[in-house]
C-alpha cells in the first residue's frame, strides 16, 4: 500500500473518488443512471482497448469483433446449453483471447495504416458472418427472455446492480492496466510502440509482445460485450460487431489521452456525455444533427488536441511549472 | 450454370470494377503524395452522387451531362477540405491523422442527412436507360455508360500524370517530399491539388453511378471498404494498379456473389483483402 498511495493527500484524494463512484446509486432517475452506466461501460472498453492502441501503440479498429464475440458466445451458451452468464463472460473473454491469436497473425505482419485497415476488414468479416449465420439469429439477432432478478443469474430489472457491475468490470481492467504499466509488460509495450527497431535489438520478442497485449484487450474487450448482452437482453450483429463501435472504443482513448491510465475514463464521461445530451436533443428530429456534433468533436480533438484531453493537461501544467521556476530564479 | 451467365457475370464486374478503380484512384494519390489515409473518401462520392442528383432534380439536367460541373465542384471542395483542415494535420500523430478524416467521413454524412433527409432517391430517367446487347451479352446501358466513362477519367488522369508537368511535380512530391521541395515545388500546393483531383475523381464515380445506384447519406461505406482493398491489392500509390486491381476485385465481387450468394461478395472481397495484406503487404503490383 506504501507504493499506491505516496501521501496523505492522495489517500483523502483516493477515498473521495471511490466516493464519487459510488454516489450514482442514490439516483432515483433510471435515464439518469442510465448516463452513468453508459459512461462506465464506454470507459471500460476504452480502458482495454487502450492497452493495445494506447500502449503498444497498435491501432485496431477492429475491437467490435472481440466485443462481439464476448456478447455472442455468453448469450448463445445460456441460451443453448443454460450455461450462467458469469461463467458465460468467462468463456467469452477466453474465446476473444484465442481469436486474438487469427486476428494478430493476419494483421500483426502489417504497421501503422495498413494494420488499421487489414483490422476493420477483421471485424466487417465477423459481422458478415454473424449476419448470415443462422445459429446466432442472423440479421435479426437474439433476445435473452427475462427471468427473474438475480446476482446469480445475471439478471436484473434495475439499473443499479448494472451500475457495480459496470463498475466493477472497469476497476477490474484498470486495476491489470495499472499492474501492467508497472511490470515489465509495460515497459515491453512502450519498448514496441516508441523505439521497435531498438526493442528488437534488444532482444524483445516483438510480435510475441504485440499479441500479449492483443490478448489481454481482446479478453477485457469480450467481458464487456457479455455484460453489454446482459443488460440490453438482445444483440444483434449491428449493435455489437459494426466497426461504429470499434471506432467508438479507439476514440474514447483518444479523447482522453492514449497510453495513460486514465486519459480514456476522462475521455468515456466526455465522449458519452456529448454523445447522449446531442442525441436526446437532436436525436428525434431524424437529420443527423447528433452525428453532426459528434464529429464535429471528433475533428476538433483530433487537429487541435493530438495528445488528448490528460496530454493537454499535462503538457499545461508542465508549462505552467516552468514559468513559476522560471519566475522564482 | 451456363457459360451465358458466367460471361454476363465477367462483364458486369469488369464494369463494376472500372468505377471501384476510379474510386480507389484517389484515394491512392492522397495516400501516395502525403501518407494519409482518407477515410471520408466515399464521402466525396456521396457528394457527387447528390451534386448529379440535384441538378436531375431541380434543373431537369442529365447526371451525364453535368459530369464537368460535378467534377469542378468536388475538386474545389478537395482543395478547401485540404486548406481548411487537413493542412493542420500534415505533422500531426498517425491517430489524429486517421481520426480526423474519420471525423470528416461522419461529419459529411451527418450534413447530408441534416440537408437531404436519409431517404433513398434515384434519378428516374437518365438519358442511358434500359440494355444494349453487345457479343451476344445483355448489358445494362447505364452501367456500361459508367464504365467507358470511368476509363475515360482514368485515361485523362494517367495523360495528367504522365506527360505536364504539373502531374510530374505531383509524382515527384509522392517519391520524395524532400527532394522535390528543394527543386522548387510547394509541396502545400501538391497536396492540395493531390485532394481537389481526388475528390473530383470520386465526383466523378459517382456522377455515373447516379444514374443506376441508389442515393442515400451513407453510400459512401460500401464503396470506401472497396476502395480500400483495391488500393492494398494495387500497391499504395500506384494509378495503374489501381486501376488494375480495380477490375479484378470488381470481378471477384460479382464471381464470389454467384457462387456463394450475393450476401457474401463483401465477404469474398474482404477474405481476399486479408489474405493479400499477409502475404504480400506491399500490394500485388506493388515494388516488394
Amino acid at each position: 500500500m506504501k507504493i499506491l498511495m505516496k501521501s496523505r493527500a492522495q489517500q483523502i484524494g483516493v477515498v473521495a473518488l471511490l466516493l464519487a463512484l459510488l454516489a450514482p446509486l442514490l439516483l432515483d432517475s433510471p435515464s439518469h443512471l442510465n448516463l452513468a452506466i453508459l459512461v462506465l461501460m464506454a470507459a471500460q472498453l476504452g480502458v482495454a482497448w487502450n492497452l493495445l492502441g494506447g500502449y503498444a501503440g497498435q491501432v485496431s479498429l477492429g475491437h467490435a469483433a472481440f466485443y462481439g464475440l464476448g456478447a455472442y458466445c455468453s448469450t448463445l451458451l445460456l441460451l443453448n446449453f443454460g450455461v450462467n452468464p458469469w461463467l458465460g463472460m468467462l468463456a467469452g473473454g477466453a474465446l476473444a483471447a484465442m481469436a486474438s491469436f487469427a486476428f494478430g497473425w493476419s494483421c500483426f505482419r502489417l504497421k501503422g495504416h495498413y494494420f488499421a485497415m487489414a483490422t476493420i476488414a477483421v471485424a466487417e468479416l465477423l459481422q458478415i458472418v454473424f449476419t448470415n449465420w443462422e445459429y446466432a439469429g442472423s440479421a435479426v439477432g437474439v433476445s435473452i427472455p427475462f427471468g427473474q432478478d438475480s446476482w446469480a443469474a445475471m439478471m436484473f430489472s434495475g439499473k443499479k446492480p448494472f451500475y457495480c457491475l459496470a463498475l466493477g468490470l472497469l476497476l477490474l481492467t484498470l486495476a491489470a492496466t495499472w499492474g501492467i504499466e508497472r511490470s515489465h509488460l509495460g515497459y515491453y509495450f512502450r519498448a514496441i510502440k516508441d523505439e521497435p527497431d531498438a526493442a528488437r535489438s534488444l532482444g524483445i520478442n516483438i510480435s510475441r509482445y504485440k499479441q500479449i497485449a492483443l490478448s489481454i484487450s481482446a479478453f477485457f474487450t469480450a467481458m464487456g460485450g457479455s455484460l453489454y448482452a446482459q443488460k440490453e437482453l438482445y444483440i444483434d450483429p449491428g449493435s455489437v460487431l459494426s466497426t461504429a463501435l470499434s471506432i467508438k472504443m479507439a476514440l474514447v482513448s483518444i479523447l482522453g489521452g492514449v497510453g495513460t491510465l486514465l486519459g480514456p475514463v476522462v475521455g468515456a464521461v466526455v465522449l458519452t456525455v456529448i454523445d447522449e445530451l446531442s442525441r436526446s436533443l437532436f436525436g428525434g428530429t431524424g437529420r443527423g444533427t447528433d452525428t453532426i456534433i459528434y464529429a464535429a468533436l471528433i475533428i476538433a480533438v483530433a487537429v487541435f488536441y493530438p495528445n488528448g484531453l490528460v496530454g493537454w493537461w499535462r503538457e499545461r501544467r508542465r508549462v505552467a511549472a516552468a514559468k513559476s521556476k522560471g519566475a522564482a530564479q | 450454370m451456363t457459360i451465358d451467365i458466367l460471361l454476363q457475370t465477367l462483364a458486369s464486374g469488369v464494369l463494376i470494377g472500372l468505377i471501384y478503380a476510379l474510386v480507389a484512384i484517389g484515394l491512392t494519390m492522397i495516400f501516395g503524395v502525403m501518407d494519409i489515409v482518407n477515410f471520408a473518401h466515399g464521402e466525396f462520392l456521396m457528394l457527387g452522387m447528390y451534386a448529379s442528383f440535384w441538378m436531375y432534380a431541380l434543373f431537369a439536367l442529365d447526371p451525364l451531362f453535368t459530369l464537368p460541373l460535378t467534377v469542378l465542384a468536388l475538386f474545389a471542395f478537395g482543395v478547401l477540405l485540404y486548406k481548411t483542415i487537413i493542412r493542420r494535420i500534415i505533422d500531426a500523430p498517425m491517430l489524429s491523422q486517421i481520426f480526423t478524416t474519420f471525423g470528416l467521413m461522419f461529419l459529411l454524412r451527418g450534413l447530408a442527412q441534416f440537408f437531404w433527409k436519409p431517404d433513398f432517391r434515384s434519378v428516374e430517367n437518365s438519358v442511358v436507360t434500359g440494355t444494349v446487347k453487345l457479343f451476344g451479352l445483355q448489358l445494362g446501358r447505364p452501367q456500361l455508360v459508367a464504365g467507358l466513362g470511368a476509363v475515360l477519367v482514368t485515361a485523362i488522369i494517367y495523360f495528367f500524370l504522365t506527360r505536364t508537368k504539373l502531374g510530374a511535380a505531383l509524382e515527384a512530391t509522392a517519391a520524395d517530399k524532400e527532394a522535390a521541395r528543394l527543386m522548387g515545388i510547394d509541396s502545400h500546393k501538391m497536396f492540395a491539388l493531390a485532394w481537389g483531383i481526388a475528390a473530383a475523381c470520386a465526383g466523378a464515380a459517382g456522377a455515373l453511378l447516379s444514374t443506376f445506384f441508389p442515393i442515400f447519406p451513407e453510400v459512401g461505406a460500401t464503396f470506401i471498404l472497396l476502395a480500400f482493398v483495391v488500393v492494398n491489392l494495387g500497391g499504395f500509390g500506384s494509378v495503374t494498379g489501381a486501376f488494375i486491381a480495380g477490375i479484378l476485385i470488381g470481378v471477384i465481387e460479382v464471381m464470389g456473389g454467384l457462387l456463394l450468394g450475393p450476401q457474401y461478395k463483401l465477404a469474398v472481397v474482404l477474405a481476399l483483402f486479408l489474405a493479400v495484406l499477409m502475404f504480400r503487404p506491399q500490394g500485388l503490383m506493388g515494388k516488394a
